[in-house]
């Protein structure tokens, strides 16, 4: 296959990519991070103790967890074409992804929040503060830097789903490699999408070290 | 401890006054009435695996408004839970805290919150946040209370000022000494215009000369500011340097309280012997033979004066025994000397002696 040939095909695949890994991100964050904040507030000793809230969500979250991503697309069918209108397909794939992704990210986003030291906790709350404020003013920026070196790991783990995704019809560099490549053996455009791949992987993680980096001003 | 019946009341705030509807104690006080905050039967529980640890046991305290009440006691002995039991940072299990009259452990919600912001807190990790810079540090209080922006700056600029850290208002709390930390997390804990100041172990962090500088800085903000310090250690010295009171707290218990000058002077207790240093069979040592007790209660420098004593009375001094510290070149502690013969001797060198500021009395053996 010609580079005029390949071209225009690893763009459109790249593109799709993007946007199946951009949206699920996303979504998955929304609805993450507060249970990712819920998991830690509501811990015992923390700021709004609530022992039996905690455990069922933690339950939840690790069931959840536990299922394979392949699995979780293929569970969900009816839900997705239920919810997406449509069981495949790029955009419809967002939501298994979503399902997915959402608990790690809970997960990712608990680990982080678990660094801030209690002791910063205990002086927001003597000088008064609120659980809220305690939350948007400590918590939560305290821990920006290991919060962003979170999302880039969660982002590419997101970016590997998407590879899956091809099994129920999502586009992508991933289903580029494998229905294009692998299965009517053309190998050049196998490797070529699956080196965007891992190129696009090593992006993400390269920017978010970066960025965890700048952002910490606890060591100098 | 002592059962609900056998309380004893505390003499400086009636029970009735105390215990009046939330109406009436929201109502204006007349300053000094009550105490800034009254400690009641205090008890604090943890439960551990193998039963529970009592951390606190029935402790009963009364601080008033200047004071800077210092609380000692060896590591473990519950002077963090007691601090942290004022504020709430921890919930005591029985007894009674009072904060001019209120009932802090009946508060909740915005009220709590309300008192919290009167009784601001450093502690010994100091406990900053580190990812805001120090000026950012300081106007937290001013934010969560919602000061406008300008005026909070402003604020946060006299405050600095006041702990000497203009020049590092942009700067991060890990590019500070420990010290420097300790004086943003002081300059944060006035932001709010508290009226009581409680320090966990709040220099005990520090080196020795910065401990001096932020217990000088302490001092300075309870006189000028006329703030209620309420400051826990471990550390005698500390005590003795900027408290007028001090209470000892000995494995969750009260040992003993009072000014500084009459605890240390009339150490009744172990624990206090032992923080103190004045081995057991050494302090108030029964005489062997008629003697004089001269005591030394840091008012008077020590050793000339005993030289001066013997030559302006004229009397010779048969020192019998001696337990005397140097604290701040000051002398605390206690000397006994043989009693003179003749009562005209024993006359002269007793007027001598107080004369010179010393207290004295005559000590007979059993
Ligand atoms: N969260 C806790 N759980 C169980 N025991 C505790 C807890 N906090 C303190 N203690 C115990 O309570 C006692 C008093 O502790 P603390 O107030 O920290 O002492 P201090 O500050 O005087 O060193 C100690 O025996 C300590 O082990
Ligand atoms: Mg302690």
């Amino acid at each position: 296959m010609t580079w005029s040939q390949l071209g225009p095909l690893l763009w459109q695949a790249f593109g799709e990519t993007v946007y199946m890994t951009v949206w699920a991100s996303v979504v998955a964050y929304a609805l993450g991070l507060p249970l990712g904040i819920w998991l830690v507030v509501t811990r015992r000793g923390h700021i709004m103790p609530r022992p039996t809230i905690n455990a069922v969500l933690g339950v939840t979250v690790n069931f959840l967890r536990s299922i394979p991503f392949i699995i979780m697309l293929a569970l969900l069918f009816p839900v997705t074409r239920a919810v997406m209108g449509s069981a495949i397909g790029t955009t419809s794939v967002i939501f298994p992804l979503v399902v997915s992704a959402f608990p790690y990210i809970a997960r990712m986003v608990e680990s982080s929040l678990l660094e801030v030291d209690r002791g910063m906790i205990e002086a927001a709350q003597s000088m008064g503060s609120t659980n809220l404020q305690i939350i948007f003013k400590v918590l939560l920026p305290e821990a920006v830097p290991s919060l962003v070196n979170g999302a880039a790991i969660s982002v590419t783990t997101i970016l590997a789903y998407t590879a899956l995704a091809s099994a129920a019809g999502g586009g992508g560099l991933g289903a580029l490699a494998i229905v294009k490549g692998l299965n009517i053996r053309k190998f050049d455009v196998m490797y070529s999408a699956s080196l965007l791949l891992v190129a696009l992987v090593q992006v993400i993680t390269v920017l978010g070290s970066r960025a965890t980096r700048g952002l910490d001003h606890k060591r100098h | 401890m002592n059962t609900a019946e056998e309380r004893p009341e505390a003499p400086q705030a009636p029970a009735e006054a105390l215990q009046a509807p939330a109406e009436a104690a929201q109502q204006p006080r007349e300053a000094g009435r009550l105490p800034q905050i009254e400690i009641r039967n205090l008890r604090k529980v943890y439960p551990v695996p193998d039963g529970e640890v009592v951390a606190l046991d029935n402790i009963s305290l009364t601080m008033e408004r200047g004071d800077i009440y210092g609380i000692i006691g060896m590591s473990g002995a519950g002077k963090s839970t007691l601090i942290r039991c004022l504020n709430r940072l921890d919930e005591p299990s029985d007894g009674q805290v009072f904060v001019d009259g209120d009932n802090v452990l009946a508060m909740s919600g915005a009220r709590l919150r309300a008192t919290r912001r009167r009784m601001a807190m450093i502690f010994q990790q100091f406990n900053l946040l580190m990812q805001r810079t120090v000026a950012r540090n300081v106007r937290y209080p001013l934010e969560i209370a919602g000061v406008p922006k300008k005026q909070a700056n402003e604020r946060v600029r006299e405050l600095l000022r006041l702990v000497g850290l203009e020049q590092k208002a942009g700067a991060y709390p890990s590019q500070l000494s420990g010290g420097q930390k300790q004086r943003v997390a002081i300059a944060r804990a006035l932001a709010g215009d508290p009226e009581m100041l409680l320090c966990d172990e709040a220099t005990s962090a520090l080196d020795p000369m910065t401990t001096q500088s932020i217990l000088e800085l302490l001092q300075e903000i309870n006189r000028r500011l006329g703030i209620t310090v309420v400051l826990i250690t471990h550390e005698m010295a500390v005590i003795r340097q900027i408290c007028n009171k001090v209470a000892i707290l000995d494995g969750g218990r009260l040992a003993e309280q009072g000014t500084v000058d009459d605890v240390f002077l009339h150490t009744k207790s172990a624990a206090g012997k032992r923080l103190f240093g004045i081995l057991p069979d050494q302090e108030e040592a029964a005489a062997p033979e008629p003697a004089l007790r001269i005591v030394f209660d840091g008012a008077a420098a020590e050793r000339p004066l005993i030289s001066r004593a013997i030559r302006e009375s004229g009397v010779d001094v048969n020192i019998l025994s001696a337990n005397i510290h140097q604290l701040n070149h000051k002398a605390y502690g206690q000397m006994l000397v043989a009693l003179p013969e003749t009562p005209e001797a024993r006359k002269r060198l007793t007027d001598t002696l107080q004369a010179l500021g010393l207290t004295v009395e005559e000590v007979h053996p059993q």
